[in-house]
């Protein structure tokens, strides 16, 4: 139709998926938490997007990767251009494999610390261990030269804790304790994704939910169609800054976009515009 | 000592001596004005969509003075050396009620709900109620000692059951929302011996803390139409003929529909026409024809 993606993406603090500059993270938005939430529709092309993304702005990321396995990632990072495996071996990013550690946790002595402790503890823990893992991976080395931009962490997901038998307040000081240290001090980003399930009686993961968007700075989030399952539209994606009660703000609060995801990208465009609608 | 302005996250406790922010009587007070003239628990409830943290700032601000307590860093004591108060967030709170024995103060609570998830009602509300001395009565405590307790609650967070508990704690109760863009406080004051007095003020804060107050929108909210495309008359472009001629329309306007009760049809109905005879059936039976007046169909088996 002549609309070109960029219109829709200039003003939003990241680039869209498939348009990757060179210039990496805007020095701007630094020091924030995003939160990405799915409801009806699967939100980890959102995860893959901003993993690519940080690791191509040359930021040190620490990915918590509880629901797939790594080579998942590395393969759909291979279609958006990184390599997950040489960039973990060069130090730029370190993963947490949940699927593998959570059975190593049974085979080693119980002194050890491990950050997935809480599988192991009969009742509802707190995610110390974890907070410890995040803290290591991403402190800045003193003393030697800044290899690496902003700390990032990226969650993947967030809801699966709760399904692991961590209450929903233990989860909330988990992010909390992060947002101290990533945002804060050393003022990274923090990426994480949960899931809204839409279910009235699901109280936990209403209260993860609503507690991490008051926490958060800007929350995104994939919707599926209401009317169903479509082909050529796979769903449209909510974009929600938490700004302060300004005055007349020159932008909208809210802006709506739906999107078709692609094998190497994901279109964005207005409402009802798709290509093959029009 | 003032420090630079920093409240943000949960769990970060500031406490201001206030000065003189009560006014006299007779004269209108400004919407921050009026929210910090009454002492005891103010309680901002906002929600994700209006969040109320800013609203607090400007409150603070308007407290003048501020000593800063840092309890976002490390509430839970997880760092080593632990940083937080060895007694965890419940004696950092009691421990306030202490600190604040000499002059009046306000003390400001980022968040009500953290509190709230880490520590029982009961507990958080037995606290709040001594912070802000309600039991005294107003002749006992010397008139230097009035506290005031601004306390922000993410509505979302909670069930019924402990919003009502802090709701019949506080003073005054601000809830936040808006609609279009403009963000709006329902205020209700809770005046002792007094009726409660309701009041909404459409408002905005100003990058520097201040408020300011806002008209209130227009009721009805009409979708922005677009002024760049025109409208479009869809009969414009057709192969047959929407359009009526003036003649057309008065024919078709004086036509009356076949069943819609006019008074001439009442009237001719009531009052039968010459040319309507009331109608008459002859029959005439002939030989096979049996009527019998109880069985006219002829099946009964009796």
């Amino acid at each position: 139709m002549g609309f070109s993606r960029e219109e829709y993406w200039s003003g939003l603090p990241f680039p869209s998926p498939g348009n990757l500059p060179d210039a990496g993270v805007d020095c701007v938005f630094r020091g924030k938490l995003t939160l990405l939430c799915d409801a009806k529709t699967d939100g980890s092309f959102l995860v893959h997007h901003f993993l690519s993304f940080y690791l191509k702005a040359n930021c040190k990321v620490c990915f918590v990767a509880l629901v797939q396995s790594f080579s998942h990632y590395n393969i759909v990072g291979q279609k958006l251009g990184v390599s997950l495996t040489s960039a973990r071996e060069r130090g730029q990013l370190v993963v947490l494999e949940g699927l593998k550690s959570a059975v190593d946790v049974f085979f080693r002595p119980r002194e050890e610390p491990h950050p997935l402790q809480f599988l192991r503890e009969a009742s509802a823990g707190d995610l110390q261990p974890l907070y410890a893992f995040v803290r290591d991976a991403l402190e800045p080395v003193d003393g030697a030269e800044a290899a690496w931009r902003c700390p990032v962490l990226l969650v993947d997901d967030l809801s699966v804790l709760l399904s692991l038998g961590v209450g929903p307040v233990a989860v909330l000081d988990f992010v909390h304790y992060c947002r101290a240290t990533v945002c804060r001090e050393w003022k990274g980003n923090i990426v994480a994704l949960v899931h809204d399930s839409g279910d009235a009686e699901d109280e936990e993961s209403d209260v993860l939910l609503n507690g991490l968007s008051h926490q958060s700075h800007l929350i995104l989030r994939a919707e599926g169609l209401a009317t169903g399952f479509c082909k050529d539209v796979h769903g449209q994606l909510r974009i929600l800054w938490r700004r302060p009660l300004q005055p007349t703000a020159h932008r909208d609060r809210s802006l709506t976009y739906q999107y078709k995801i692609q094998d190497k990208s994901v279109s964005f465009f207005a409402k009802g515009m798709s290509p093959a609608v029009l | 000592m003032p420090r630079p302005f920093h409240v943000e996250g949960a769990g970060q406790w500031t406490v201001t001596p206030s000065e003189g922010v009560r006014r006299g009587t007779g004269r209108i007070l400004g919407m921050l004005e009026s929210l910090l003239a009454l002492d005891g628990l103010v309680l901002l409830r906002d929600s994700v969509e209006w969040e109320g943290r800013s609203l607090l700032k400007a409150l603070v601000k308007k407290s003048a003075l501020l000593v800063y307590h840092d309890l976002f860093r490390d509430p839970l004591n997880w760092s080593k050396p632990g940083k937080a108060h060895p007694g965890g967030p419940l004696e950092a709170l009691r421990d306030l009620d202490k600190r604040t024995g000499s002059g009046p103060a306000t003390i400001a609570l980022d968040s009500l709900s953290w509190l709230l998830h880490h520590l029982p009602c009961p507990t958080l509300c037995q606290t709040l109620h001594a912070l802000s001395r309600q039991d005294s009565c107003p002749g006992d405590s010397p008139p230097g000692e009035q506290v005031r307790v601004l306390g922000l609650l993410h509505e979302e967070l909670h069930g019924p059951g402990p919003l009502g508990a802090l709701s019949s704690l506080a003073q005054t109760e601000v809830t936040l929302s808006g609609t279009m863009g403009q963000a709006s406080a329902h205020i209700l004051y809770r005046r002792p011996r007094q009726r409660p007095i309701h009041q909404t003020q459409w408002f905005s804060i100003l990058p520097d803390f201040s408020l300011e107050l806002q008209v209130e929108p227009p009721l009805e909210s009409r979708p922005r139409s677009d002024p760049h495309t025109p409208s479009v008359d869809p009969t414009t472009h057709l192969t047959f003929n929407l359009h009526l001629s003036k003649k057309e329309r008065e024919i078709k306007d004086s036509l009356t529909l076949p069943f819609q009760f006019s008074s001439e049809k009442q009237q001719a109905l009531l009052r039968p026409g010459l040319g309507q005879a009331t109608s008459h059936i002859f029959y005439e039976p002939d030989a096979y024809d049996d009527l019998d007046q109880e069985d006219p169909d002829d099946d009964l088996d009796v």
